[in-house]
């Protein structure tokens, strides 16, 4: 895989081939989730016709199968993201849920009335309203680090805020917002320093940057399946070394015990403690053949590819006039969420226009309605991009962007007669 | 090739994007009979509107909010239809709007300038843009679901 070659990409992605409003459709929305390859639709019928089991308790053939396969994926997923373990591998549904699991299993146990949550004001909305639910059960106070013109993390603010009462400082890895790349490191040694937990939300960090959670430095590391080529409905927590010991179990079921007694049970070791009842065999193993995928191409020649588009874009939108793009301007320090707003025109009428022309973006607060409130925007549009998206497309997005330009300029020049 | 074009002409009407630009009965009153707020969770989009009703009668209106240019000039028609009609007058022309909407069809004379939102109808995500200085309107004057 030496030359890197978005249009050959595309011929693995069945559903990009469409036309969209009678044009070709130019899917620019990745950062809410992203399209599949063949090999991942393959995956999931390939097990429903040959493997159908359920888990961890038949001892006939197709049980055993469908464990092993299942069980492969938890190890693909801590290589993916650089664990050395994979029993520290958690299954969920999303990065929501597993932050919700975080905030009840550890967070209930071990805040108090008066303990602090330290979080930012670029976080989307699922690395908020579990704290804040944590907070209203526990008396636990939510603290917010600002963040700069750049739309960087103010670190000073935050270092203000983290003090001998945080317990745990939950922050974003890569904004879906802005695009911005946050200092994970130095964010996990600020945590650390008062014996605070960091957790990291990784949803727009696992699908496009090459990872070493344990060189990162945080204690958990939430992502997504389907943001990354995979299924929806798979969510994977990743907990620091003998920290899922020390966490309570989360749902309640089959799967999570050990022996079951009338009085009381006790729980399963590892992983399985917090994989409660059936989980999502088919869409995990569908997950294995995505992590495959990005192996393949290699996560730093995503990166660079990723960089390339950002940085064409972010010129492209520039040129355009009359638009303004939200975020850091460098490409080292960003990801490939790229949030715009257009003078006079607002999001939604945009997205309306440009999805006329075939191009998917996404308006909207973005579950970032605190980022939306300190922007002083009411909503923005954002076009983001993955590893099938070509600079042509940019060019398609922003001639689209400039028909809405016309269309509400039509009033502008009748009331200037 | 531009088959898709002539529908979002058709979607942001001159006549919208006027009221867009410049909302009639924008602002508050200074003593509301009648008042409510909406939001639309799913876009962030606002109305708040203020009424007097004396006698059954909408004797004055002011909105302010912020959203789309549907949302908002759907909702500046609607203020500036509803001024001076009789509460089950506007019960009726909910009624129309809504019918509009969801079933197009010709427009009933009563609409006004809130004829130019049909284009609404073939743009189903954009419905509920349309409709939201409406519901907020129905619960300001307490008045019920109809059953079209």
């Amino acid at each position: 895989m030496s030359a890197f070659d978005p249009a050959r990409i595309r011929d693995d992605f069945p559903i990009l081939r469409q036309e969209v409003n009678g044009h070709p459709l130019v899917y620019l929305d990745n950062a809410a989730t992203t399209q599949k390859p063949r090999a991942v639709i393959d995956a999931l019928v390939h097990y429903y016709e040959t493997t159908n089991a359920n888990i961890h308790r038949g001892i006939h053939t197709l049980a055993v199968r469908a464990t092993n396969d299942y069980e492969a994926v938890r190890a693909k997923t801590a290589r993916h993201i650089g664990a050395t373990n994979d029993q520290d591998i958690v299954f969920t549904r999303n990065t929501t849920e597993s932050i919700n699991l975080v905030a009840r299993a550890w967070g209930d146990a071990n805040l108090s009335e008066g303990d602090e949550i330290v979080l930012s004001l670029m976080e989307h909305h699922s690395n908020i309203v579990p704290w804040q639910l944590l907070a209203a059960r526990t008396g636990a106070v939510l603290r917010y680090a600002d963040i700069d013109e750049q739309g960087e993390l103010d670190l000073d603010a935050l270092r203000d805020l983290i003090g001998p009462r945080t317990k745990v400082v939950s922050i974003v890895h890569m904004s879906n917002v802005l695009g911005t790349i946050n200092p994970v490191t130095e964010i996990a040694e600020m945590a650390h320093a008062v014996g605070a937990l960091m957790l990291l939300d990784g949803a727009q960090s696992a699908p496009h940057l090459p990872l070493d959670v344990e060189a990162l430095g945080c204690d958990l590391f939430a992502f997504s399946a389907h943001k990354m080529l995979g299924p929806t409905g798979v969510g994977v927590l990743w907990a620091r070394p003998g920290l899922l010991a020390e966490m309570e179990p989360f749902l309640g079921g089959g799967e999570m015990i050990s022996i079951v007694r009338p009085e009381g049970s006790t729980w399963a070791e590892g992983p399985h403690k917090f994989e409660a009842g059936t989980p999502n065999i088919a869409d995990v193993i569908a997950f294995g053949a995505a992590l495959d995928y990005l192996r393949d191409l290699g996560m730093d020649v995503v990166r660079e590819h990723e960089k390339r588009i950002t940085a064409y874009a972010l010129d492209a939108l520039g040129r355009a006039g009359g638009i303004t793009v939200h975020g850091p301007s460098d490409v080292e320090r960003r990801g490939g969420a790229v949030s715009f707003t257009l003078e006079d025109v607002h999001p939604h009428d945009v997205s309306t226009i440009v999805d006329s022309r075939g191009v998917a973006i996404r308006a909207g607060h973005h579950c970032a309605q605190l980022l939306m409130r300190r922007l002083d925007v009411p909503a923005t549009n954002r076009a983001s991009f993955y590893i099938y998206n070509e600079e042509r497309e940019v060019d398609v997005l922003v001639d689209a962007l400039a028909q809405a330009k016309r269309v509400f300029g039509r009033v502008d020049s009748r009331t200037a007669v | 090739m531009s088959i898709a074009e002539p529908q979002f002409e058709e979607l942001f009407r001159e006549v919208i994007l006027d009221h867009y630009r410049r909302p009639r009965n924008a602002g508050e009153l200074a003593a509301p009979t009648h008042q409510a707020e909406g939001v639309n969770p799913v876009c962030g989009d606002e109305v708040t509107l203020h009424l007097e009703v004396v006698d059954d009668e909408v004797t004055d209106v002011a909105f302010s909010g912020q959203g789309c240019s549907i949302s908002q000039s759907s909702t500046s028609m609607m203020t500036a239809q509803i001024r001076g009609m009789k509460i089950d007058q506007v019960n009726e022309l909910i009624g129309h709007f809504e019918a509009q909407l969801m079933h197009g069809g010709d427009p009933h004379p009563a609409l006004g300038d809130l004829e130019s939102l049909q284009g609404v109808a073939k743009f189903p995500v954009r419905i509920k843009c349309a409709l939201l200085g409406w519901k907020v309107l129905r619960e300001g004057l307490g008045l019920q679901e109809n059953d079209t």
